[in-house]
């Protein structure tokens, strides 16, 4: 098979566009439209509390990247631009579904009840997410691309075995798709029917590689392949992602296994703090999806079916600006970590070797002077 | 005279090498922006898409492919960005690339270059990019391992490892990518196998690799001021190691510590250790002592990576320890 029986000629990236299969509830311009599969019906409560989640984890990743800039964070991975997918995602999941999260998932952690401050204390290096994954159903972030995928068909299995009515969900970006991992994960799900739901943001890039370098068909099309549907959704529309997930976990839960779900949407920022994005894209490519903002659109909703007031809109902007500010003293006060905390948990119990290298390593530290201008460079006598 | 950072350096020996051979390619994930850590920028400019190879985001099929790409002729160069992610591709590594040579029976050979960001370096990176790993190489006949300590060395290394017909794992350190050095003149090539004698000295011998090379050298100044000197062997590459480097060295000075920058747990200075008990022991005046990270995870916390890694004033501790080691007295028979 040539990419000419696809439709796809080589250097064409017109596949990549969005196409008629995108599933969309809400348009860019705020209208409700519906759609045959996938209906969706929220109380004006509801749709506030969406709002005011789209809102809110815009303002935590606002927040950390400013602190960032201002070196109080080592690195951060904004998710602007993808809060649609993420909190759409988030609100589709269960109290007792689990989710296993890539490291941008923060409005999905939003969700998950996981206080901002402790994935903020990630990235100020304090810890590796100070949330517990089993309690929060919300695992910690992974940093090596496409491996979660494998730990969701695990897990998704376990609880298969136990009978469960839960589901997993697990996170992946277009770029992770090229994993082997990922794809290993694929055939599991799908051979096992495991109860797991593949959530992949395609937010366009892979640091600097544009989709076209990791597929030359959409990627929900790979899913059939795989033996399992996949669906593309607007991702920056955050009731069909709500739909559409919902209605996928629920077809997981009930026995008829996995699904991918593509969520079309923009990587608005850098890739992380440490990426310069002009490098590789144009800036009018951006201009053109700012029109697709995910906020703006509900925004817009809620104010022409007069579910929302210009009140609703101040209160929501004041709590941001308490979150900002909690989020802003917290990071600024978190404590470094007990350096003798670094031999803890590496194994449930200590090995003899390691317990030695500690007491080296606290003869070490005893070994210096305590004085005004730090440890000297040649330990005293004393 | 020019500087020239540790970054540039590999820019520099792929340049070369790319100039002087049409074979050499490159392989990796965004390298065609000039990569995440900026070492291939505008090479793509200068030796066009053929040669220079964005791929997917596949460790394996990167490392893999690299493989085939060397039966078909080429000299791939394939960037693993962080060396972490040999983890994901190992199999290739080891079992296929490692062994091609020795179960074709000398018939196929494998001249590729395996190349990316190692090393910790207290930069914040944490467990699952901040690893040196040299050492999980060390464990696989098959293949060579370089790890520059300076630009200057990197750009030899490295195009010695591209012209070389084993394959080879560059490791650069990603806590050196800014240092610099006076860019030296024309092409440059350091064979692989020969260690370096960074500094003399006639007391104890320091033998570091890669960053732990300028830790000796800053633990041996602070050394020298209280009356200790010391020796600094840069041992440029594990296999093949230069074992009379570091044996001619102790049999001078009588005293060695091993400082590398991996976890203690059979990390590459065992080897080096055990070198010694087997063919120093009746130059040693004392043990062996070696220097290594933490045996954990690395964390991420600065606070925790300042006692995990390695440092200058550990490596002048370690050494002052050992000066006061009293030889023992002759074992009664
Ligand atoms: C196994 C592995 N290879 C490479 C990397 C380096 N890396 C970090 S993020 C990234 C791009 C991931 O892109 P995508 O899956 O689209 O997710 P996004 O960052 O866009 O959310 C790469 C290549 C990594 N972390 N792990
Ligand atoms: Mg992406």
């Amino acid at each position: 098979m040539s990419a000419g029986d696809i439709g796809v000629s080589p250097g064409d990236s017109s596949f990549a566009e969005a196409g008629p299969e995108l599933i969309q509830l809400l348009t860019p311009e705020g209208e409700r439209v519906e759609h045959p599969d996938y209906a969706i019906d929220l109380s004006p409560e509801e749709l506030r509390a969406i709002y005011r989640d789209l809102a809110l984890v815009r303002r935590v990743d606002v927040e950390a990247t400013a602190l960032q800039r201002q070196g109080e964070l080592g690195i951060w991975a904004s998710l602007l631009g993808q809060e649609g997918a993420q909190v759409g995602a988030g609100w589709a999941l269960e109290d007792q579904d689990m989710a296993f999260p890539t490291y941008r998932e923060h409005g999905v952690a939003w969700c998950r009840k996981v206080d901002p401050l402790d994935v903020i204390s990630l990235f100020r290096g304090c810890d590796n997410g100070s949330w517990d994954p089993l309690a929060t159903k919300f695992n910690l972030y992974t940093v090596v691309i496409g491996v979660q995928c494998l730990h969701a068909v695990g897990y998704g299995m376990g609880i298969q075995r136990d009978g469960s009515d839960s589901a997993v969900l697990a996170f992946l970006g277009d770029g992770a798709t090229s994993q082997g991992d990922v794809n290993e994960s694929f055939v599991w799900a799908s051979v096992f029917a495991a109860p797991v739901v593949f959530f992949c943001q395609n937010n366009q890039y892979a640091i600097s590689e544009p989709i076209e370098k990791q597929s030359r068909i959409p990627l929900f099309q790979r899913a059939r392949g795989f033996g399992f549907p996949g669906v593309r959704v607007d991702g920056n529309d955050v009731l069909a992602v709500l739909a559409v997930t919902r209605k996928a976990l629920e077809a997981a839960r009930t026995g008829q296994g996995p699904t991918f779900i593509e969520a079309y949407t923009y990587r608005m920022g850098a890739h992380t703090t440490s990426d310069d994005p002009s490098r590789y894209r144009l800036a009018s490519e951006m201009e053109a999806w700012k029109l697709k903002d995910p906020i703006e659109r509900v925004r817009a909703y809620l104010i022409r079916s007069g579910q929302a007031d210009a009140a609703f809109f101040e209160s929501i902007e004041a709590e941001s600006d308490e979150l900002a500010a909690r989020i802003r003293k917290g990071t600024t006060e978190m404590p470094d970590p007990d350096p003798s905390s670094m031999f803890a948990n590496v194994y449930a119990e200590q090995t003899p070797y390691l317990r030695e290298q500690a007491e080296q390593f606290a003869a070490y530290r005893a070994s210096f002077v305590a004085s005004g201008d730090g440890a000297p460079l040649v330990g005293s006598e004393a | 005279m020019a500087e020239l950072t540790y970054r540039n350096a590999v820019l520099a020996a792929l340049a070369q090498e790319m100039e002087r051979d049409e074979r050499v390619v490159l392989l990796g994930e965004d390298i065609t922006s000039g990569g995440v850590f900026k070492t291939t920028v505008g090479l793509v400019d200068r030796f066009g898409a053929h040669r220079v190879w964005d791929t997917p985001i596949s460790e394996q099929a990167i490392v893999g492919a690299a493989m085939g790409a060397a039966m078909a002729g080429l000299r791939p160069v394939a960037e693993v960005m962080f060396s972490d992610f040999y983890a994901v591709c190992w199999d290739q590594v080891v079992n296929e690339i490692a062994k091609t040579r020795y179960m074709t029976g000398g018939q196929v050979t494998l001249p590729l270059v395996l190349r990316g960001a190692n090393g910790f370096g207290s930069l914040g990176f944490g467990s699952q990019h901040g690893q040196s790993v040299e050492n999980w190489a060390m464990c696989v006949p098959g293949l060579k391992i370089a790890s520059p300590a300076t630009p200057v060395e990197m750009v030899g290394l490295l195009a010695a490892a591209i012209r070389d017909e084993d394959p080879v794992l560059v490791f650069e350190h990603k806590a050196l990518y800014g240092v610099k050095q006076p860019a030296p003149e024309g092409e440059q090539f350091i064979p692989l196998g020969q260690a370096r004698v960074a500094r003399e000295g006639t007391d104890v011998t320091l033998v570091g690799l890669s960053i732990t090379v300028g830790m000796c050298e800053r633990a041996a100044a602070v050394l020298a001021d209280t009356g200790i000197s010391a020796e600094v062997i840069d041992l440029r590459t594990l296999v093949p190691l230069d074992a009379q480097a570091v044996l001619g060295s102790v049999g001078k000075t009588g005293r060695l510590v091993v400082v590398e920058e991996n976890p203690g747990q059979l990390g590459w200075g065992a080897a080096i250790a055990a070198l010694a008990a087997e063919e120093a022991f009746d130059d040693l005046r004392a043990p062996v002592i070696r220097v290594s990270g933490g045996n954990v995870p690395w964390p991420v916390a600065r606070e925790l990576e300042a006692v995990v890694d390695v440092s200058p004033e550990r490596i002048a501790w370690a050494v002052q320890t050992l000066m006061k080691h009293a030889a023992a007295p002759p074992r009664q028979h």
